[in-house]
């Protein structure tokens, strides 16, 4: 019931924004087809977990978003120093590594699979249980990865 | 005034990314090293210049002018999930169907063989 809730309130938000009108008319037809979605599919919106875990996931990433893409500005600097670097086949060094992580949830392991794949100079190619696959650009890429991203996200959405 | 500046710091520093992003493309050597330069900068490139596009908008703040901002987010939000999983899923299928990546050895060892 909670997660139909929610999901119903988000859906009208997102509506609202959407739409930007606030007249009746509109606002009936949002709330009509919130509660269609709400009704059919709020387990694809909200699954598994309970509520605390949900706000704490949510304050986790709002505090871990801000600090990726300071990451994310800082690999993109160097992938673009690779790129513009007059010899460049002596600086990059292509290789596939394997590490296994420690993170048990699969939404921390999605998000550090991405975060890897924000991150320029790596490419996660596969996530086998707990064994991630990722492509390097450089040298010094591979010796980053995962770094101190694995961590970050542990911190963000890894308890209970 | 100082809005205008901001915006287009954003929007240029973007086009400098988006630059540098193609310039890679068009020099790395193969489709997996090309990948980083196309699918990464590009990320960051477009979430500059969407950022300077919000900043652009919310110049005279109103509460239309608010949703505009925040639809304009949602773009950059799809971005931050699209593109990475686009990127993943590219090299993943390459990787599957067989495709070498660029190797430093191979080609120090062709350089010899001149």
């Amino acid at each position: 019931m909670t997660a139909k809730i929610a999901t119903f309130l988000v859906m009208l938000a997102f509506w609202v924004v959407l739409s930007g009108k606030l007249d009746a008319f509109h606002l009936t037809l949002g709330v009509l087809s919130s509660l269609l979605i709400a009704w059919f599919s709020s387990d694809l919106l909200f699954f598994g977990g309970d509520r605390r875990s949900w706000v704490r996931g949510t304050i986790g990433l709002a505090l871990y978003l801000p600090w990726l893409l300071w990451e994310i500005l800082l690999a993109t600097l160097h992938v673009a120093w690779v790129a513009i670097h007059p010899r460049m086949y002596e600086v990059i060094d292509p290789q596939i590594i394997r590490f296994k992580t420690r993170l048990k949830r699969p939404i921390s392991k999605v998000a550090l699979a991405q975060s890897i794949t924000l991150t320029p100079g790596t490419i996660t190619v596969d996530i086998d249980e707990d064994e991630f696959t990722v492509f390097a650009l450089t040298n010094s890429a591979a010796e980053g990865c995962p770094g101190s991203l694995e961590p970050r996200v542990a911190k963000a959405l890894e308890f209970d | 005034m100082i809005f205008d500046i901001v915006a287009a710091v954003f929007i240029v520093a973007g086009l400098v990314f988006f630059a540098l992003g193609v310039l890679g493309v068009l020099r790395f050597p193969d489709f997996f090293s090309r990948m980083h330069a196309a699918g990464k900068c590009d990320a960051l490139a477009a979430i500059l210049i969407i950022l300077g596009f919000m900043v652009y908008v919310l110049k005279d703040f109103s509460g239309p002018s608010l949703l505009v901002a925040l639809k304009i987010f949602f773009i950059a939000i799809f971005i931050f999930v699209a593109s990475p999983t686009a990127t993943h899923a590219l090299v993943k299928t390459a990787l599957l169907l067989g495709a070498k990546p660029w190797s430093r050895q191979e080609w120090l060892e062709r350089r010899r063989q001149k």
